[in-house]
């Protein structure tokens, strides 16, 4: 593995990951779908908070949820199912290299994704964190950070599943933490025990540790270390349980 | 030194063993052929050459190297081509062979290797939409992109159309030209008796036989296939043959006789001898009429040789 096989393998990875079309749908659409949608339509009860307040933390988690949880693992299903994963490992790249580039790729995926939510939530849509421009600078490495996370818990899946199961799987627990992370819906107005599974849940606390980058909110360090905790956990058992071959 | 080196290789899935005790080895330059039927151990010896598969007994070596323990030095000096070896749907030709390209420090010319195996129109299209002989072709250009020492190829030309067989062929002769050890696995006779310079026929995991092709195709029964033109009865003909040269004569499909018999001189004189006294034409004749087919098919269709190793060469 070396540097130029990394970053030759991560530009293919990265093009591939836009080139379909429900990728981009997962990635860029439903992310800025729900943070226009509901900045403009006042349907949230957020109390005091502006709507796109409430919403660009849970909006960002969300992205790095869609890149490295559904996007890229399906995409990596579906090289082990065909066989270029087979063939990559036994290459120069070989199988770090792999994962690095793999990695990049979904790095480089949500950089964009960060910049449009933040451009349009500043430009178009009238938001002012609390946090300032700092709280702003901090959360584009937490987004990345949270990005690498879900990657890890993607790796899971789609180094185990088919590449059919991991489609639905990963489609699936997209919404579900959608619904009960706390990016559209409070995690207040929630039945307690999901709102207990939505907080511990890795986007929940992304989103809470994103609250409290930008808002002040209460409960940063603990979210953080409940991501990083899943974060230890996906890697771990990626590496254990990761197959090659379809 | 062989460049590449079985001794002893044995690999087994549960209770099934795949390569049951497999010697080989392929000297610098050379191109051997694996050749057997489906779940012969073709596929899963290749696979411990490559690095995919740990022997559970003997030894595999690569250029000297084991290829798990030294895969990071043995990877930019191998190619491979795996059997039905898809790639992301999405992708298209040209890209990823410039990615593959960028993997080696000196690669070869990825736009001329695309040229030379006729991609060029589907540089830019999608995988997915590819014929099965674009994507064959493709997967060989991936092996060959890094400038190998060594190529595994496992059935390089399933799917291939016959012209485009023989461009392959023909790309494959040149790396062996340059140095290139090419160790191959196919089910196709016509495809070892044409690129390989040696065959080694396996089944049941066991080597059964291993020469050149011409080694394995000579002596045999020693018989002599003839069609005498015309042939109005080909049994009475037989007869009559075999009453004229004094040996076995049976007929055969198409009009063919076939005469047990080496292709000697003096069987020839008495051939000629039989046509001027009864008329006819000699219209073909075929001597120690053992194909490469044959040799394959009577092995492994016959229950007593495979108890038995034989090994020509």
């Amino acid at each position: 593995m070396s540097g130029r096989a990394v970053l030759a393998q991560a530009r293919l990875e990265t093009r591939l990951l836009v080139r379909s079309s429900e990728s981009l749908l997962i990635t860029l659409g439903i992310p800025l779908g729900v943070l226009v949608f509901f900045s403009l339509v006042p349907v949230l009860p957020t109390g005091d908070t502006d709507a796109v307040t409430f919403l660009v933390p849970g909006v960002l988690a969300l992205s790095a949820t869609a890149t490295g949880l559904v996007a890229s693992a399906i995409q990596t299903a579906y090289e082990r199912k065909s066989g270029a994963l087979k063939l990559l490992g036994a290459t120069p790249l070989g199988r770090p290299g792999f994962v690095a580039a793999k990695l990049a790729s979904v790095l480089a995926v949500l950089i964009v994704q960060t910049g449009l939510v933040l451009g349009l939530a500043l430009g178009l849509l009238g938001w002012r964190p609390q946090g300032g421009l700092l709280g702003i600078a901090l959360t584009v490495p937490a987004v990345l950070l949270i990005g690498l996370v879900m990657a890890s818990l993607g790796l899971v899946l789609a180094g185990t599943l088919t590449a059919e199961l991991t489609t639905a799987v990963s489609n699936a627990l997209f919404l579900v933490l959608l619904m009960l992370g706390g990016v559209a819906v409070e995690p207040d107005v929630l039945p307690d025990a999901l709102a207990v599974i939505g907080a511990a849940s890795p986007l929940g606390a992304a989103v809470v540790a994103l609250r409290s980058l930008l808002d002040g909110a209460a409960g940063g360090p603990a979210a953080a270390a409940a991501l990083l905790g899943w974060g230890a956990l996906g890697t771990a058992l990626a590496a254990r349980t990761f197959r090659w071959e379809a | 030194m062989a460049v590449i080196e079985v001794e002893g290789l044995v690999k087994r899935y549960g209770a099934l063993t795949a390569v049951d005790g497999l010697d080989l080895s392929v000297a610098r330059g050379e191109t051997l052929a694996l050749l057997g039927p489906n779940g012969a151990g073709k596929t899963t010896t290749v696979e411990c050459l490559e690095g995919y598969r740990r022997p559970d007994e003997g030894r595999v070596r690569v250029l000297g190297l084991d290829p798990i323990a030294d895969a990071r030095e043995l990877s930019p000096r191998i190619g491979l081509m795996l059997q039905e070896g898809g790639l992301y749907p999405h992708v298209r030709p040209a890209e990823i062979l410039h990615t593959f390209a960028a993997f080696h420090d000196d690669p070869e010319d990825p736009d001329a290797l695309l040229t030379s195996l006729g991609l060029d129109d589907v540089r830019d299209a999608r995988y997915r939409s590819l014929s099965g002989g674009q994507k064959q072709r493709l997967a060989l250009a991936l092996a060959l992109v890094g400038r190998p020492e060594v190529l595994f190829l496992d059935e390089p030309t399933a799917g291939l159309d016959p012209v485009a067989r023989r461009t392959t062929w023909e790309l494959l002769a040149e790396r062996t030209r340059g140095g290139t050890t090419i160790l191959l696995t196919t089910h196709l006779l016509d495809e070892a008796a044409a690129v390989a310079d040696r065959v080694a026929i396996i089944d049941r995991g066991r080597l059964r036989l291993l020469g050149t092709p011409a080694e394995l195709t000579a002596g045999g029964d020693g018989s002599v296939t003839v069609r005498i033109d015309p042939t109005p009865d080909a049994a009475m003909l037989a007869a009559r043959l075999a009453a004229h040269l004094g040996v076995e004569v049976r007929p055969e499909a198409g009009d063919r006789l076939r005469i047990a018999a080496l292709a000697t001189p003096t069987l020839l004189t008495a051939l000629a001898g039989f046509l001027t006294a009864h008329g006819g034409d000699l219209a073909d004749l075929r001597a120690s009429g053992r194909t490469l087919e044959e040799v394959y098919l009577r092995l492994v269709d016959d229950p007593e040789l495979q108890r038995s190793t034989a090994v020509v060469a």
